[in-house]
């Protein structure tokens, strides 16, 4: 499946023919995908259909094995890189099931991991002062209670917690490629709008969004270049973002009975 | 072999009453002695010692010390507390140069071999030595020691430290350290008792220490034992406590040096409603042998007790932990509750043995207890690294994390405070 690309953009993120699975178990069954600096992709599909799997495979889950095709991020291969390497270069996943890490705080660890990065780009340590300092700011701005920070990792957190703690690790590591993984479900109403203010006011022309959900809703707020829907581990259907309305309005069956030849078929 | 160790242990009782005469502690040898003959060392089948064989330590011909604290300059390690009273032992002898008696709130704090008579009170009457071999084989060998005493009523707010060094440098050398806590009624109080060494190769030395402590009725006692010793040296210990009515006692046992290590804590409830926190952490590489062995007796009603004790394992090093809770048939409303947690961070030989045994013969209580060895978690070591950290510093993160779990808990700060520096940089697992 093609989809429009701006000739003259260069391609941060090149998914090629992407075959994945666990064990004996496809998933990923032939994914193509392209996403330019700038630009927000989102991903929606049926549960089930890869689209987790997607993202653990970019972020580098070793779960995960790719048995074909290639990804190539900012021209390099990112399935050749550790996990870390792929954080340090930019690339930052907010998992759909964020864990807990009980006995590390909040603070240690974002603190150890904005170094680490600063280090990998060849930037000095940030001291503790500078590094509140960072950390309140963006607090402020995705509205969180200050005591999180001084918690263990995602410990305790509520739901609603979790993903907005994700969104805001991102905010202080300050990615260029960010991959968000059902970052809507278990907010309420109004913790969605302050998740999305957080990261709308991440979009910049240097930086690239995946975004996965089942809701158009969300949407909304974060208003897509590009909807996309993954089925059975392929890419079935690209449009626009009034392509999110139609499948919110017609259900997923709708791309089945569309795309017959597509959704039935098998490489 | 274990007779021959018996003989070489007999020699030093001569030893001792020849180059140190302490008269106060002359009956409390004769019996040690008595005793210590009607005993034997623990052989692989003696079930209490089925994990740890001290063939290695009883083949070793060890000799008490010559080297008085004068000849020996070890460095100290940290002081535990600004403020602290401290007790300071070197090769088994009071350094009464480097030690910090503070006596003005009535406190006893002194050395055992010029303590006098009605001082020794309680001595060798909390800790078994006639079932334990090696606390038999300690009071037969008494020469100093500490000896603590906290009035009826009062709260000693500095910290009591008692260290002790180790040295061997030409022979393979034995001490027998020996603490006394004896604590008053409403008396509160915190000890730290530290273990330091060095050696010279081929050189060890032998550390065989037993602290007896008797906790008054509702006296609150934090007690801390922080083992360091030479990666060479052999380490016994028995920790015996009996605790009065309504009090509360809290030790917690950090086990980081020595190549076989046996650390006993044995706490008897003498009065109701007393509550004990036994807790410890134990750190092996290596070939390290580290075996953590408790018994809790509820020996009376409506007491608690709580155990948790967390291991880290890399290299070939072998954990052991036994953890025995009696309840007794009169102890109604017994609320104890037992963890045993180990890392095991190798795939080349790291070992745990881990043997929960309750035994109840009271029908209204209450007991848990669970154990559990497993690897780091992969999904939180994913994280770490979606995050940006290297492998091997989100293994060393999520290992300190484990054991943080232990070491928040020690109330002395500056203890904490050191054990978190060490951790972070002992190389654990990576
Ligand atoms: N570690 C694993 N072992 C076995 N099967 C797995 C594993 N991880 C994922 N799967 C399977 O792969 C398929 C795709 O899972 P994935 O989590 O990627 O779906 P998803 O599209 O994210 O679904 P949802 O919308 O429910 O989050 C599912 O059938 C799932 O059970
Ligand atoms: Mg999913």
């Amino acid at each position: 499946m093609e989809f429009p690309v701006g000739e003259k953009q260069t391609a941060m993120l090149t998914i090629t023919n992407l075959h994945a699975g666990v064990g004996d178990k496809k998933i990923l069954r032939g994914v193509n995908l392209q996403v330019n600096a700038g630009e927000v992709h989102a991903i929606m599909g049926p549960n089930g259909s890869g689209k987790s799997t997607l993202a653990g495979v970019l972020a580098g889950r070793e779960t995960f094995e790719v048995t074909e095709g290639e990804v190539l991020y900012e021209g390099k291969n990112l399935l050749a890189m550790d996990p870390e390497e792929r954080a340090a270069e930019g690339l930052f996943l907010a998992f759909q099931y964020p864990v807990e890490i009980p006995g590390v705080t909040n603070n240690y660890f974002l603190r150890a991991a904005l170094n680490a990065i600063r280090k990998h780009r060849g930037e000095p340590e940030v001291d503790a002062a500078a590094f509140l300092k960072l950390v309140k700011e963006k607090m402020r701005i995705l509205h969180m209670p200050e005591d999180l920070l001084k918690r263990s990792v995602n410990e305790g957190f509520s739901g609603g917690e979790k993903k907005r703690n994700e969104i805001f690790q991102m905010a202080v590591l300050d990615p260029k490629l960010c991959v968000l993984d059902e970052t809507d479900s278990g907010l309420d109403i109004d913790a969605l709008r302050v998740v999305a203010d957080g990261v709308n006011a991440l979009r910049s022309p240097h930086r690239a969004m995946i975004v996965i959900t089942h809701y158009q809703r969300l949407l909304q707020y974060i208003v897509p270049d590009f909807v996309h829907v993954l089925s059975e581990g392929r890419i079935v259907l690209s449009g626009g973002k009034e392509l999110a309305l139609e499948l919110e309005a017609r259900g997923y069956d709708w791309v089945k009975e569309r795309e017959p030849a597509l959704s039935g078929a098998r490489r | 072999m274990v007779l021959e160790a018996k003989t070489n242990f007999l020699r030093q009782f001569e030893v001792v009453d020849r180059a140190w005469p302490v008269p106060t502690l002359a009956p409390y040898r004769q019996q040690g002695r008595a005793r210590f003959a009607a005993l034997a060392f623990p052989t692989p089948r003696t079930e209490d010692w089925r994990f740890t064989n001290v063939a290695p330590l009883l083949e070793t011909p060890f000799e008490l010390p010559v080297d008085s604290a004068s000849t020996v300059r070890l460095p100290l390690p940290p002081v535990a507390d600004a403020g602290a009273v401290r007790l300071v032992f070197v090769n088994g002898a009071f350094d009464r140069e480097r030690s910090e008696v503070d006596t003005s709130t009535g406190l006893v704090v002194e050395s055992l071999a010029t303590a006098g008579v009605e001082r020794l009170a309680q001595l060798d009457q909390v800790a078994d030595s006639s079932s334990q071999v090696f606390t038999a084989l300690n009071t037969s060998l008494l020469c100093d020691g500490a000896v603590v005493r906290i009035p009826d009523g009062a709260a000693i707010t500095p910290v009591i430290e008692v260290v002790w060094l180790s040295h061997a440098s030409v022979r393979n050398v034995t001490t027998q350290p020996r603490l006394l806590v004896v604590a008053g009624a409403h008396s509160r109080a915190t000890i730290v008792e530290r273990f330091w060494g060095t050696t010279t190769e081929p050189a060890t030395y032998f550390t065989n220490a037993v602290a007896e402590i008797a906790v008054g009725e509702h006296a609150v006692i934090d007690h801390y034992k922080v083992q360091q010793e030479a990666a060479a040296a052999y380490h016994v210990a028995n920790t015996q406590v009996v605790v009065g009515r309504g009090a509360n006692f809290t030790t917690h046992a950090v086990l980081l040096g020595g190549r076989l290590v046996r650390n006993e804590v044995r706490v008897r409830f003498a009065g109701e409603h007393a509550e004990a926190t036994v807790n410890g952490l134990y750190v092996g590489a290596g070939k390290q042998h580290i075996d953590n062995h408790t018994v809790i007796d509820h020996a009376v009603p409506h007491c608690a007790s709580h155990e948790l004790y967390k291991g880290i394992l890399t290299d070939q090093a072998h954990g052991v932990f036994n953890g025995k809770i009696f309840v007794r048939q009169d102890a109604q409303k017994t609320d104890a509750k037992q963890t045993n947690q180990t890392l095991l961070l190798s795939d080349d030989g790291a070992t745990i043995n881990t043997k929960p045994q309750l035994e109840i013969f009271a029908d209204d209580v209450k007991c848990t207890h669970g154990a559990t060895v497993g690897q780091l978690d992969a999904d939180q070591l994913f994280y770490l690294q979606s995050r940006g950290l290297a492998a091997a510093q989100a293994r060393r993160l999520l290992t300190f994390a484990f054991a943080n779990d232990i070491v928040h808990r020690i109330h002395v700060p500056a203890v904490r405070e050191e054990l978190e520096a060490l951790l972070v940089h002992r190389n654990l697992g990576s």
